[in-house]
């Protein structure tokens, strides 16, 4: 241990090698390394709910998993994944390390509120253990009344309030986020010189901010109806189930974005850099970003079309579901006009990066399908909302994530990552998620309906190639813990600046130091000055590389 | 006396301490703007209840105990007051009145919690407390218990802001007893200050919206 640290730099990493160092660090770039650790965990688990899901359906009979149980995992499956990886995945971890780093500050505003923010997070990681231990919870990842409140037999208390302690933490990080880019910037750094992902993380942040408390108070109230027997969702008692799907996917549609702005925000850091050219339209690209922060919050009854809403507010929130779709658009022509005459280099973040927005697009595009009112009422609750979503949440937003990984992981980690094994872990992503996901579409407009634990004989093909695909995607899933881990202690030396990228982050060493920049730097460029011709580039604090 | 010196420092990740104090401010309009949504959401759904069961939350709000609710605005008005007195004092460096008023405001905390556990007890007394001992009157039906379910759900999610206020407000005090503020250091009483000034906006937000009911001209 002391041997390997003795030939390393003084950097955040090897500044002090205690436990306590760790545990009780205020330094944003320990508290993203703190927090991915908790979402690996969380990852895998979750990931196990999803291969046991896939493993009973190959067989149309439901023979691995009793119904009852087939229920509680995908219930599982589905809190894991949204709220214990997803929500927090790109935010906590790359944004926790690079915010600071990008607009040239020592720290986030609040270093302790961080370290608090990870000791939430995990609190809740233990309350959702528990639940798990204690025999889990069937009600979906919807919590839907009066099921959740009335007939659910598992243990749907501990699991609202795993999801509700789980919102703290989100607020932490959001409110950190959003207070750092506004009174942190260093001198130069305007508004219309952050990097895109710094634009990305701010949105989210607010989305978080103002989401997340609507969905706190709904499960303290419905873990309140099921504790106290009181009727505030219950028809019999007067309550009204319908006001519960309001105010959950008020925060859940919103939550969607969570997940998916800071992965658009790392997919346009990528593109630009390995395509060597400036992100075309920079401006509205800031603007689309915001944009689809604010339409999200006028969109949450598309999911209850079929719910008993009336027609007149079904076809507003159609329409709105229509313009939401307006930025996301603007953002992915953009990111291909970004690639036009560019010099393009498809190292493993690239592939990852132009998987995303594939991927983000097929999403989108079915997306539009879905908000087409006829054409829901067809689909609503089948394999292609199922399909349709995993392709924004885990095409998109799990792509991003590895893409951002490797990107930056020689800043993080001061090491560079076997290319090769990256690159083929990469391609494996992106094959292994289509063959998952895409027969779901089919699965899904031919009529089989999500939550069953057995179906119809004739799906069975379809259903078989989907788990074919579900091992691929493990496997690619689990690579880059092997290689990444391979590269921790014997991958070879970083430079400051491996991929020639412009912005401040790579303006210091890798691995930075704990302070991150030796002098507060100042900003004289707009970010992405990359000049496809030669290769060079001009970085943000000015200085022109050749 | 503790050295002041030893805040007038900033922390390491701002320039000055004037960023510092503009941060923190803004910090906590940010976390009130996550309240508005939390205490938004809850009266929300009270409204959406009370527009739909009008004649039932109606006779079930006359069972509410005003006047106690009426005091208690009075009292959390008249803390805000003592809380920004106390800001001022800080400012002007007058060490004993910001002592003085911040343990005034304080206790007026005490005192609203007080008066609001009173009134959980009359409240108990007149079978008004759902799925405990909930008596249907002649004329009500089950959104009367509903009226009375968001009663106790929105002035306990208060209650448990007011106390967390108070703790806040006792351990400036501690601070200000060893002489950690000064004319050029005082925005944590300045950051508490937002946040008591919204807890009791909360209230008057709850009294408007639970109290006067009962006893409308209709």
């Amino acid at each position: 241990m002391t041997a390997i640290a003795a030939d390393l730099p003084t950097s955040y990493l090897t500044e002090e090698h205690t436990i306590a160092s760790w545990l009780l660090t205020k330094d944003h770039k320990r508290i993203a390394l703190l927090f991915f650790a908790s979402i690996t965990f969380f990852f895998f688990i979750g990931g196990i709910g999803a291969m046991l899901i896939r493993l009973q359906l190959l067989s149309p009979y439901g023979l691995l998993l009793q119904p009852d149980m087939y229920n509680r995992m995908f219930t599982m499956h589905g809190i894991v994944m949204v709220w214990f990886f997803l929500i927090p995945s790109i935010p906590a971890t790359l944004g926790n390390f690079l915010i600071p780093l990008m607009i040239g500050a020592h720290d986030l505003a609040f270093p302790r509120l961080n370290l608090g923010s990870w000791y939430v997070f995990n609190l809740s990681g233990l309350f959702l253990l528990y639940t798990l231990f204690v025999g889990g919870v069937d009600t979906g990842w919807t919590f839907y009344t009066p099921y959740s409140t009335l007939f659910a037999n598992g243990h749907v208390i501990g699991a609202a309030v795993a999801v509700f302690v789980n919102g703290f933490s989100s607020i932490m990080t959001g409110l950190n986020f959003v207070v750092t880019i506004h009174r942190l910037r260093a001198p130069g750094m305007t508004w219309m010189r952050l990097p895109l992902f710094v634009w990305a993380i701010y949105a989210v942040s607010i989305v978080m901010l103002l989401a997340t408390p609507v969905l706190a108070m709904t499960l303290a109230l419905v873990a309140l109806e099921r504790f106290m027997g009181v009727g505030v969702f219950d028809p019999a008692l007067g309550g009204d189930p319908l006001l519960f799907q309001h105010m959950f996917w008020f925060y859940s549609h919103p939550a969607v974005y969570i997940m998916i702005l800071p992965a658009m925000g790392v997919a346009s850091e990528l593109i630009a850099c390995y395509a060597r050219r400036p992100v075309f339209g920079y401006r509205g690209m800031a603007y689309a970003i915001m944009g689809i922060a604010v339409i999200s919050f006028f969109v949450w009854a598309h999911h209850m079309f079929t719910a008993g809403i009336s027609v007149y507010a079904a076809v507003v929130f159609s329409l709105m579901t229509f313009f939401v779709a307006v930025p996301s658009a603007i953002k992915v022509f953009n990111w291909t006009a970004t690639l036009h005459k560019g010099r393009i280099s498809f190292d493993a973040p690239m592939i990852y990066g132009l998987g995303f927005v594939g991927l983000f697009t097929i999403g989108g595009l079915t997306g539009l399908m879905l908000a087409t009112l006829p054409v829901d009422v067809h689909v609503h609750d089948t394999y292609f909302v199922i399909a349709h979503f995993h392709y924004i949440m885990v095409g998109g937003t799990v792509s991003a994530f590895f893409g951002g990984l490797h990107f930056w992981w020689p800043k993080i980690t001061g090491r560079r990552y076997p290319e090769m094994w990256a690159r083929g872990a990469a391609i494996l992503t992106f094959l292994g998620f289509n063959l998952t996901f895409f027969p779901q579409f089919i699965l899904g407009y031919l009529g089989m309906m999500r939550r069953y634990y057995a179906y119809p004989p004739a799906f069975q093909e379809w259903n078989v190639l989907s788990s074919a695909g579900a091992s691929i995607l493990a496997v690619a899933y689990a690579l880059p813990l092997f290689y990444l881990g391979w590269s921790l202690l014997w991958g070879e030396r970083a430079s400051a600046n491996p991929w020639g990228a412009t912005g401040l982050e790579w303006s210091t060493s890798s691995p930075p130091p704990k302070e991150n920049f030796a002098r507060t730097p100042v900003v004289k460029a707009a970010p992405y000055q990359y000049n496809p011709e030669d290769g060079s580039f001009v970085s943000q604090d000015g200085v022109a590389h050749a | 006396m503790a050295s002041p010196m030893r805040s007038l420092a900033p922390e390491p990740q701002f320039a000055t301490l004037e960023q510092q104090t503009e941060t923190a401010q803004l910090g906590m309009w940010v976390f009130i703007a996550t309240e508005v949504m939390f205490f938004g959401a809850l009266i929300f759904t009270y409204y959406i209840y009370r527009l739909i069961y009008w004649e039932q939350f109606r006779l079930a709000a006359a069972d509410t105990k005003i006047l106690l609710g009426a005091i208690n605005v009075a009292i959390l008005l008249t803390s805000s007051l003592t809380m920004v007195l106390a800001v001022n004092a800080a400012k002007e460096g007058r060490q004993r009145a910001l002592l003085v008023l911040l343990l005034v405001t304080a206790a007026l905390g005490f005192c609203f919690l007080g008066v609001k556990g009173y009134e959980y007890v009359q409240d108990y007394n007149s079978s008004t407390v759902p799925s405990v001992n909930f008596l249907f009157k002649s004329g009500y039906h089950s959104p009367a218990e509903l009226f009375w379910i968001f009663y106790f759900i929105a002035t306990g999610f208060h209650a448990v802001h007011v106390t967390i206020g108070i703790g806040a407000i006792l351990v400036m005090s501690w601070h200000a007893r060893r002489g950690r503020f000064s004319p050029n250091y005082y925005s944590p009483l300045e950051v508490l200050g937002l946040y008591w000034s919204f807890v009791d906006t909360v209230w008057v937000f709850l009294f408007a919206a639970i109290y006067p009911l009962g006893r409308a001209i209709t």
